[in-house]
């Protein structure tokens, strides 16, 4: 428990246009454990997370990844630490030329594995994990969003990375499908020990899945903590999204709120 | 006059900020080749791809340029009793100009609106990002292998445009315009220079770097969404043709330096 937080957020600040996305985010992501971002959609929530691992550079604020700043690294610079740390895609961004075998084994044959044997049994194995045995020559076309997530999920983690980074697991799914994917999340973490750095808006996932939750409000860090203070939280925002309650806002706030985490 | 001074130097910074992106892509695919390993098979796939299934319409536009070249040419020389030189000046034009700048504006409309139709849909759909997530850097496994397959097929796709076209304007000069064969092809072997074939190479080689680079540079900054890619496509075409156009210019003074005319 005394391991240094596996990545580590300070003072984050990221600008699009005008417009500020986030405004000084502040967060330590433990070792082997969920921790789960929540906030309103169009936050900042998926802006972060692509910049934990490079797509993006931040304009302030620094981010160490097992220590070490990824901050002005060149795209080659990153890429080991890309190795390491996976993520999930929104819309799982599967390469829509390639067979769902192909996809999955793609960081395998990118990491120099030639043994197609070898090849094929992992990519059998991590589709098994997920539940999608026997998918292996389907187009990503032909398969549904839960599909596509589950299998954008087995190419996220056939090379065993040390973090995965989820963006919106659950989002667009039904419920069951959004209950299977919360179980694989504690599968993995349960069975690799894998850090987990989840976003999601969705309360029911986050509560199955997190250690520890922060709120991201309009760009900044709000909480942090576990799922038992979130909800002992007096907040009365925190409170509201947890209830997934609108408060009666005049048009005007309203529309300055969303449009300053777009 | 200030509103046009502005403009003028709007453009102007436009036109640099987009030549200085592709230079810069062109640079990069450059170190890629050496710092990183080179992905044959997918090159080997791009070659198949962009260079044989471009050969029809390859070919048919050179054969049809040739065809009417002679013909034109024919009618003209026909009123000066010349009309045995058709062959010669048809060979010279098709592998000085005709040959590389037409196969490059095909190829600036087959395979650079396909590439950066392809590359843009993946940036918009996130899959650039998701090779970048998958530490594979995109220049390595998009560009690289789109380049090399160009660099070996234009050149190549360039001489078959020539061959055809000198071929259609014999068959339309002989059977159709009755021309004696035998001083066409002696005309035409007569004025050929192997310097001829080599500008049809060195040109087609240069304007499938400007195809290339310039396609996969839309590609991989088109934005918002489909119409982000639509627009993509169409700069790609556009700007690669004008490129194409605009260096031939500038390559045939050049090159008529390092081989000037009359000597071998």
């Amino acid at each position: 428990m005394n391991q240094p937080p596996f990545l580590q957020i300070r003072g984050l600040t990221k600008r699009f246009g005008g417009q500020e996305i986030l405004r000084g985010v502040d967060l330590d992501v433990p070792r082997g454990r969920t921790t789960v971002i929540i906030g309103r959609s169009g936050g900042g929530k998926s802006v972060l997370l692509k910049h934990l691992i490079g797509l993006l550079r931040p304009d302030g604020g620094d981010i160490l990844v097992e220590g070490r700043s990824i901050v002005g690294l060149s795209e080659r610079q990153l890429a080991p630490i890309r190795r390491r740390v996976g993520i999930l895609f929104q819309h799982g961004a599967l390469f829509d030329s390639m067979t769902v075998e192909d996809n999955v084994a793609f960081p395998l044959r990118e990491s120099g594995e030639r043994d197609a044997g070898h090849i094929a049994a992992r990519v059998a194995e991590v589709l098994e994990v997920v539940d999608l045995g026997g998918q292996q020559k389907k187009m990503p076309v032909a398969l549904s969003g839960g599909m596509k997530k589950r299998v954008a999920l087995a190419r996220a983690v056939i090379t065993r990375p040390q973090c995965i980074l989820y963006d919106e697991p659950t989002s667009g799914l039904d419920p069951v499908v959004s209950d299977s994917i919360n179980i694989l999340i504690n599968r993995l973490r349960e069975r690799f020990a894998v850090t987990s750095l989840v976003v999601t808006h969705d309360m029911k996932s986050a509560f199955d899945i997190g250690d520890r939750i922060a709120y991201l409000k309009l760009g900044s860090s709000y909480f942090y903590g576990s799922d038992e203070d979130l909800q002992a939280s007096a907040d009365p925002d925190i409170q509201d999204f947890i209830a997934g309650r609108s408060r009666p806002l005049g048009g005007a706030s309203l529309a300055a709120d969303e449009g300053a985490g777009k | 006059m200030y509103r046009l001074i502005a403009a003028l130097g709007r453009s102007t910074l436009g036109i640099l900020h987009y030549t200085g992106g592709v230079a810069v892509l062109a640079a990069e695919t450059l170190a890629a080749v050496f710092v990183s390993p080179v992905r044959w098979r997918l090159a080997m796939r791009q070659v198949l791809e962009l260079g044989v299934r471009s050969q029809p319409v390859v070919i048919i536009t050179g054969a049809f340029t040739g065809a009417v070249f002679a013909a034109q040419i024919f009618f003209q020389f026909h009123t000066l009793g010349m009309e045995s030189a058709t062959g010669a000046l048809v060979g010279k034009a098709m592998c000085r100009e005709l040959g590389p700048v037409l196969t490059g504006l095909m190829l600036a409309g087959r395979v650079g609106a396909s590439m950066s139709a392809e590359i843009g849909t993946m940036k918009v759909t996130e899959q650039i990002d998701a090779l970048r997530a998958l530490a594979v850097h995109p220049v390595d496994y998009l560009v690289v292998p789109r380049a090399l397959a160009m660099i070996l097929s234009v050149p190549l796709l360039a001489g078959e445009c020539v061959f055809f076209g000198i071929a259609a304007s014999y068959y339309v000069g002989v059977h159709v315009l009755d021309i004696q064969g035998a001083y066409y092809l002696e005309n035409l072997l007569n004025w050929m220079r192997p310097k001829d074939v080599a500008m049809t190479l060195i040109k087609g080689g240069v304007f499938s770097l400007l195809i290339i680079f310039v396609s996969c540079y839309e590609g991989l900054n088109a934005r918002e969404g489909a119409v982000g890619v639509g627009r993509a496509t169409t700069e790609s075409v556009v700007n690669g043709s004008l490129a194409i156009l605009i260096s031939n210019f500038f390559l045939t003074l050049f090159l008529n330096i390092l081989f000037p005319v009359g000597s071998w």
